[in-house]
């Protein structure tokens, strides 16, 4: 792109310089590695102009870290509170960080009415499927039967898809990334950006103490290829070292074909829409199906009015029809009458 | 006032009398529009003059079962010819549109007050709803009255007959008979009435018709039944000039948060999540988008309050409104406000509590909570309003202290002034105190819990470049705002914030005594009992009892004159609407005792009750303290 030229930071200017005190190996490293990375390429975005608004976790340490704005606010609230900042400043880019616990459990309400209202936010989800700050305990992407430090039998809960539930309260940008891919995960903070509405990206995060390995079935670079299918608007689903697998839908269910298999071409693979909810829901079903790829890329990106431009289009109507609000005239109201 | 006498009269000229004070409450189901009729006619009664306030009260359920009694809604309004300052202890004209409505009403009326009943409304269905075994109108019961039975559903449908109004619509009609009869008796004119119902039908104008025919054939009826042998003439009030309306506690609060704003130059962002009685506040500040104002009606109370943190952490005035089980939600955001030291205002509109409790009654039992219901040394300012149109001086200086001490402020109000209205003497954007949002834009020498001369740390709207930091909910390090675990910080940082807190007791009036300085008794108060409390010590003093009276609008830090008010006095009575919560503050803060007075039915005090106690008291004999 041509604005390139625009670019006046660097990685670096976008680190607060204080510790960083996640455990080493922690997930959470890359992430905001790349987060520092992309933000240089926010065309037209001041830093001053970013926030960073988090919960409480591990994950929501993040913008102590950030040379930008930033508010480490109560367990749960991130969204609530983000969504106070953008619509009364909305010139200001909003960033939110948050835990599977932070995001899902206590803040799940908050989550699943900011995606509703499509307020411009950017949520960054770091999924490391436990409650990393409070050692180990089961979280609502735990999976079922895992055993944790409350529940030493197992666990007994069934997790919630982060996905599917974004794209059933009407998120209208829905994506996953993997800590460990960091150029994918770039390009999606990047989409996060662009898109007008809110913006929810689910990252796998590994929690090397308490959950280590949680996402290495798929994301071992060894066999991440084999595994891991990268959603593309307009692309065919194909996968795989030798791009020799692919998604086909048939009717409603998906299925894995080889195209290697003399029968299959990649005529017969699915052509990913991002524009259509229906599918990002038959895609979003594929996580924790061993027999799939887990997709990661942008599930769904729809074009929605926001919030915050619905609010400052009522103002600028209700001024248009009733005039600039008059304040001692307000105050009179419409009944007084004169004592003398 | 020419133009405002009602039309002469033809017939018999029944004796007009003069009285100081007059409380009237119209009565009837909940669908019978005595809401509407009781606006009508203080709005009416506003306009010649007198001081008036009135009283609102609902049935919880929105359409209760017709004829029920708990589905009997009512509207007091207690007008006067000089400064009132209660909705009235009784009732001298009870309109009852049906049993129920009379016999859920009955107790309030005075000796020889005066009955009007809708007699069409008084047969068997009706009455047994009521559980009235036999009709009180026949059977002696009302003897102590002056009853006047007036068939105002058939009266009604005779005056709409040749309109051919579908049924329903045309007994929909009946209230403003009786509203007619009304203005007939107290000799008002019905033209703010009739002006309404234009504007407020004008879609439809049978409608207007139909209700103009009927008002009218109500005040014809008062004049040619010649069933009432006296009009009563109420004398205007000597108020001080200048231009009133009227306001009831919730609109007074949206009034001024907004103009709080306005004066300081910011941004006004509630967010809000609607329970009763606190509801309105958010309906009315929504209908204000003209004024710049963004209302958010959050998923929950802890959103409606985090959401407002948010705006105020963006640079705007953030709000939140709410009434007792949200303002136990809101707890820990509160604690939040008050680590980050941000301005934000939270309205608790208490009721009856504990949890859901009495929704549509009101209750002071919030006041403990308010000082300390938070996790940890989290001191935030506490003010109360004691009158409907104190809520717009109380929220107005809310907004003041909440910006200028970096500070969330809980401004209590209640179900009572909440829904209670009275006259208010306008004000002017230009007669508020001053007030600034002193938003930092100097990146010099800035840190973000660098404190100025009365310990307040520095605002900085998001997008001041040079300026980025980070805030939050851990302990911070003083000065620079990083995160700090050590032992000495956290002690010196948790006197910091209250030492903040208790500066603002530099910043508001002293606490003003009415009647002697000193003496054998001093009747203290706080919020809405202010009303009952005054009648009560002005009716004593006027008998020539010693008595004086002071009433709390900062709660938290309390005026720095209190003590020396208190020592004053051999004897502080505390009258509250909950079991001795300000009396408990006042012997714990002064170690002075307190005799106490409480009342917890949903209802708020009357002035005879608080009479009946300071004589009891002069008596010696006033209880423990
Ligand atoms: C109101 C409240 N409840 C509980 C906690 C304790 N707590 C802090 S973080 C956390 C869970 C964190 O898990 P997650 O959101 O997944 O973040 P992670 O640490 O894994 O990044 C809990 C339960 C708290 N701080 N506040
Ligand atoms: S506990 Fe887990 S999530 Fe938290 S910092 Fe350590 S590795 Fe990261
Ligand atoms: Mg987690």
């Amino acid at each position: 792109m041509s604005e390139k030229a625009e670019v006046k930071y660097t990685a670096k200017d976008y680190s607060s310089g204080i510790d960083v005190r996640w455990c080493p190996g922690c997930g959470d490293f890359s992430i905001l590695a790349q987060v520092q990375r992309s933000f240089p390429q926010l065309v037209g975005v001041e830093k001053e102009k970013i926030v960073f608004i988090s919960g409480i976790g591990c994950s929501s340490r993040f913008p102590y870290y950030m040379n930008t704005y930033g508010f480490h606010t109560i367990h749960g609230r991130a969204a609530a509170i983000a969504s106070g900042v953008k619509t009364a400043n909305p010139d200001l880019s909003v960033w939110m960080a948050t835990g599977d616990g932070d995001c899902l459990s206590i803040g799940g309400n908050h989550f699943v009415h900011l995606l509703r209202r499509n307020i411009d936010i950017n949520v960054l989800l770091f999924n490391n499927r436990i409650y990393g700050l409070t050692k180990g305990q089961n979280s609502p992407t735990s999976e079922h039967g895992k055993v944790t430090k409350s529940t030493p039998l197992g666990n007994i809960e069934y997790p919630v898809n982060p996905i599917a539930m974004a794209i059933g309260v009407e998120g209208t940008f829905i994506a996953r990334a993997m800590d460990v891919d960091t150029k994918h995960l770039q390009a999606l903070i990047q989409r996060a950006h662009q898109h007008k509405g809110t913006s929810f990206i689910e990252i796998l995060q590994n929690c090397v103490i308490f959950n280590d390995g949680a996402f290495d079935n798929y994301t071992l670079k060894a066999h991440r290829e084999d595994r891991v299918v990268y959603l593309e608007h307009g692309q065919p689903m194909v996968f795989g070292k030798e791009k020799d697998k692919a998604i086909k839908l048939d009717g409603f269910t998906p299925v894995l074909i080889d195209l290697k298999d003399g029968k299959h071409s990649v005529n017969d693979a699915l052509v990913y829409n991002e524009k259509s909810k229906e599918l990002a829901y038959i895609i979003s079903q594929f996580s924790d199906n061993s027999a799939m790829p887990l997709p990661v890329g942008v599930f769904v990106d729809l074009d929605y009015s926001t919030f915050e431009d619905d609010m400052t289009n009522q103002i600028a109507e209700a001024k248009k029809k009733y005039g600039e609000g008059d304040i001692n005239s307000l105050l009179r109201g419409k009944s007084s009458w004169e004592i003398n | 006032m020419d133009e405002k006498t009602p039309v002469e009269p033809e017939h018999s000229v029944p004796e007009v009398v003069t009285v100081e004070d007059v409380t009237i409450r119209f009565a009837g189901d909940s669908g019978d529009g005595m809401q509407l009729t009781g606006a009508q006619f203080s709005d009416t009664i506003a306009s010649y003059g007198n001081d008036l306030g009135t009283l609102p009260d609902y049935p919880a359920e929105i359409r209760a079962p017709a004829g029920s009694l708990y589905g009997v809604s009512g509207y007091t309004i207690h007008f006067s010819s000089h400064e009132i300052y209660t909705t009235g202890d009784q009732v001298d004209v009870l309109v009852a549109m049906n049993p129920a409505a009379l016999k859920v009403n009955l107790k309030d009326i005075k000796k020889n007050g005066i009955i009007i009943v809708n007699s069409d409304s008084f047969e068997r269905k009706n009455l047994e709803l009521a559980g009235y075994a036999e009709n009180p109108l026949k059977d002696g019961s009302l003897s102590g009255y002056s009853v006047h039975s007036i068939p105002i559903t058939k009266s009604t449908l005779e005056t709409l007959k040749e309109l051919n109004l579908p049924l329903k619509t045309a007994q929909k009609c009946k209230n403003f008979f009786a509203l007619g009869v009304i203005y007939w008796l107290y000799n008002k004119s019905p033209e703010i009435t009739l002006k309404w119902i234009s504007e407020k039908f004008k879609k439809s104008p049978e409608l207007v018709d139909a209700n103009i025919r009927v008002l009218k054939a109500g005040l014809f009826f008062g004049e040619t039944a010649e069933i009432f042998d006296t009009r009563y003439e109420v004398k205007p009030a000597e108020l001080p000039k200048g231009t009133y309306r009227n306001l009831n506690g919730n609109e007074a609060v949206a009034l001024g948060l907004v103009a709080a704003a306005k004066k300081a130059g910011v941004n006004l962002f509630l967010g809000s999540y609607p329970i009763t009685p606190a509801t309105e506040i958010l309906q009315f500040l929504s209908g204000m988008r003209n004024h710049g104002v963004k209302t958010f009606q959050a998923e929950d109370e802890i959103a409606g309050i985090a959401s407002a943190i948010g705006a105020s952490f963006s640079g705007s005035l953030g709000i939140t409104t709410t009434s007792g089980p949200g303002m136990a939600l809101k707890t820990e955001a509160i604690g939040l406000a008050v680590m980050a030291e941000l301005p934000l205002v939270v309205v608790n509109v208490q009721r009856g509590g504990p949890s859901t409790g009495l929704p549509t009654k009101t209750e002071q039992a919030d006041l403990l909570q308010a000082v300390f219901g938070r996790n940890g040394e989290c001191p935030v300012a506490v003010v109360a309003a004691s009158t409907p149109s104190d809520c717009f001086t109380m929220s107005v200086e809310a907004a003041r202290l909440a910006m200028k001490y970096m500070t969330p402020v809980i401004l209590l109000t209640d179900g009572y002034i909440g829904n209670g209205s009275e006259p208010w003497k306008v004000i002017t954007i230009e007669e508020l105190p001053e007030m600034t949002a002193k938003l930092n834009t100097n990146p010099e020498g800035f840190h973000p819990y660098n404190r100025d001369e009365n310990l307040v740390r520095p605002w900085v709207k998001p997008g001041t470049p040079g300026m980025e930091h980070r805030i939050g909910g851990l302990e911070k390090q003083h000065i620079y705002g990083n995160i700090s675990y050590d032992p000495d910080n956290h002690e010196f940082m948790v006197k910091t914030r209250e030492q903040k807190i208790q500066n603002i007791a530099n910043d508001i009036p002293e606490l003003e005594v009415v009647g002697d300085k000193s003496g054998k008794l001093l009747v203290l108060g706080w919020g809405s009992t202010f009303g009952a409390i005054t009648s009560a010590v002005e009716n004593q003093i006027a008998k020539g009892n010693k008595v004086s009276a002071a009433h709390l609008k900062y709660l938290y830090p309390m005026p720095k004159n209190t003590l020396e008010v208190l020592k004053n006095f051999d004897t502080i009575l505390i009258p509250e609407v909950n079991t001795g919560q300000l009396a408990k503050l006042i012997r714990m803060n002064y170690l002075v005792g307190a005799v106490q007075f409480n009342k917890v039915k949903g209802t708020p005090f009357k002035a005879f009750e608080i009479e009946e106690k300071i004589e009891e008291v002069l008596k010696g004999l006033g209880g423990k303290k």
